[in-house]
């Protein structure tokens, strides 16, 4: 079940300067952990520890913070979107 | 000279050189300006802040900019002994600290804001840009004109009239975007990468953000170098209160003020309050909202810096609450029928917060206390319009006057006598 992934520019040279990559998984967390396998060493700037996110990385699936879902158990299917996010100031959630 | 080290992660302490970054590319953490605090002691002194402009650039030793280039009538805005709400409050030392008539737009953005420009122009930029909704944009939008460099503004597209021609009237280009302002703000973040644009709350931070502690300076400077025992904050982004408390640990690292423990407490909006909910169940996760409240300048749910305002609530042994829409509206009224300041909401709330703090106890009504006001009410006045009294129309005879005054007389809501029908803290906290 292939997700679009967005990436962000600071974490583009783990994929080769690739704002879009392709990953499988039936969750958040699946997914991004699978990115390993195209972009490595990306996971170590994502997770804090497995299964925790860095405090500053926001992941929103199809525009929804991931934090109004089920966070990183939220289930993905094919054709959805998740975009990684640094957070920055500002982020009105209305 | 310049002070400047460079830049560090505030999360993992990674340094990088002064560049137009915002995000430490090892953990996605915020950057933030480092000074050489050795090399200030014995210049940056008392005297040498004292002789400098009546602006906010009195303090540009402590700020990450070499050349100013806007924002030479900034700052520097009173703080005022609050006499008449102190009396009604039952505090002897209660001050305001007043943005509400900072230049040119009348928030405290204007401090951001004028450092940022200044840095975009001393890296290069032509065009600076914002996201916002509101003062922040009105803010960008005429320092850029004065300092003469192309300016995007990126708003919601469904903006009150009132704020887009707040930020329209000084010419910039604005984008309206179809979502809400956290969609703007994402956008804002690509746009910065593409376009090379100087985005102020975006690539600009670590320095925008320094431009907050000048509010801390002046309270310090203008209080008669000391610091306020207690300082009520509002909290949105997180921006304000982190530098703030930042100012004053500078002051103290200095050697320009005495270290008098000052505590620093964050008010939020009830119907948007990620940080003081945080602070309540003393966890420093920040959980995200949907905001419900009228004071939309601070209805952020989601905001990048709201760790930081924990973590200085909790380091200055401070504390946080928030109010709900009726008490916001109150306090509004409050502080304009005592002492003659009308703020936004965002400061409503912060004069609820503190009038809470004040009856829990936390903060002693014979130490000194500062609220922070840092917005205009004449913005945002829908969020009165409905509560304030309709007036009467009279016929142009002196009798006509006469008898109104003597209707006046005999209703007990006489609009001639203010305080008496003011709320009193005890009855605003119930509200």
């Amino acid at each position: 079940m292939p997700v679009k992934v967005r990436i962000p520019s600071p974490l583009r040279n783990f994929t080769q300067g690739l704002d879009v990559i392709e990953a499988d998984g039936a969750n958040v967390a699946d997914v991004l952990n699978n990115l390993k396998t195209k972009a490595a060493g990306i996971e170590t700037r994502l997770f804090k520890s497995p299964g925790q996110l860095n405090r500053f990385v926001n992941v929103y699936l199809n525009d929804e913070d991931i934090r109004h879902l089920k966070n990183l158990e939220t289930p993905v299917k094919s054709g959805d979107e998740l975009s990684i996010i640094p957070a920055i100031a500002g982020g009105c959630v209305s | 000279m310049s002070y400047v080290l460079g830049l560090k992660c505030k999360e993992c302490g990674q340094r990088a050189p002064v560049k137009p970054l915002h995000v430490c590319e090892a953990c996605f953490g915020p950057y933030e300006v480092e000074y050489d605090y050795a090399a200030m002691r014995g210049h940056v002194t008392r005297e040498s802040i004292a002789s400098g402009p009546h602006s906010l650039w009195r303090y540009k030793d402590l700020l990450p900019v070499d050349v100013p280039r806007t924002g030479f009538f900034s700052g520097h805005t009173p703080l005022r002994k609050a006499g008449r709400l102190g009396k009604l409050l039952g505090c002897s030392n209660l001050w305001i600290k007043d943005d509400s008539c900072n230049y040119p737009t009348y928030s405290y953005k204007e401090r951001v804001v004028s450092v940022a420009v200044s840095k975009a122009i001393e890296f290069g930029f032509d065009t600076v840009g914002c996201a916002s909704t509101g003062n922040l944009a009105n803010s960008t939008a005429a320092h850029a004109a004065q300092a003469g460099i192309r300016c995007f503004v990126m708003i919601p597209h469904d903006l009150e009239q009132g704020k887009v021609l707040g930020s329209l009237i000084f010419g910039p280009t604005m984008v309206r975007i179809r979502g809400t302002y956290d969609d703007v703000n994402r956008l804002c973040t690509e746009i910065a990468d593409k376009y090379g644009w100087a985005i102020v709350n975006v690539n600009l931070r670590p320095y925008y953000t320094e431009g907050a502690k000048t509010y801390g300076f002046e309270i310090a400077e203008q209080l008669g170098w000391r610091l306020p025992q207690h300082t009520i904050v509002p909290t949105a982004g997180g921006t304000i209160l982190p530098k703030i408390y930042k100012a004053y640990r500078e002051f103290i690292e200095l050697g320009l003020v005495e270290d008098n423990k000052p505590r620093i407490y964050s008010a939020q909006a009830a119907g948007c309050n990620p940080v003081v909910k945080a602070i309540h169940k003393g966890v420093d996760i920040i959980e995200p909202q949907k905001p419900h409240t009228i004071a939309k300048s601070i209805a952020i749910g989601n905001p990048a810096d709201g760790y930081y305002v924990y973590q200085a609530v909790k380091e200055s042994n401070g504390w946080g609450e928030s109010a709900t829409d009726p008490e916001i509206i109150s306090a509004i009224k409050l502080l304009a029928q005592t002492e003659g300041i009308w703020t936004e909401p965002a400061g409503g709330t912060t004069l609820a917060v503190a009038m809470k703090l004040i009856e829990q106890g936390r903060i002693p009504r014979d130490e000194s206390i500062v609220i922070c006001i840092t917005g205009n009410g004449l913005k945002t006045l829908e969020a009165v319009a409905a509560d304030l009294p309709q007036p009467e129309v009279i016929e142009a005879r002196l009798s006509e006057f006469d008898r109104l005054l003597e209707h006046n007389k005999q209703s007990a809501a006489a609009p001639a006598a203010p305080p008496a029908t003011l709320p009193k803290p005890t009855q605003l906290a119930g509200v």
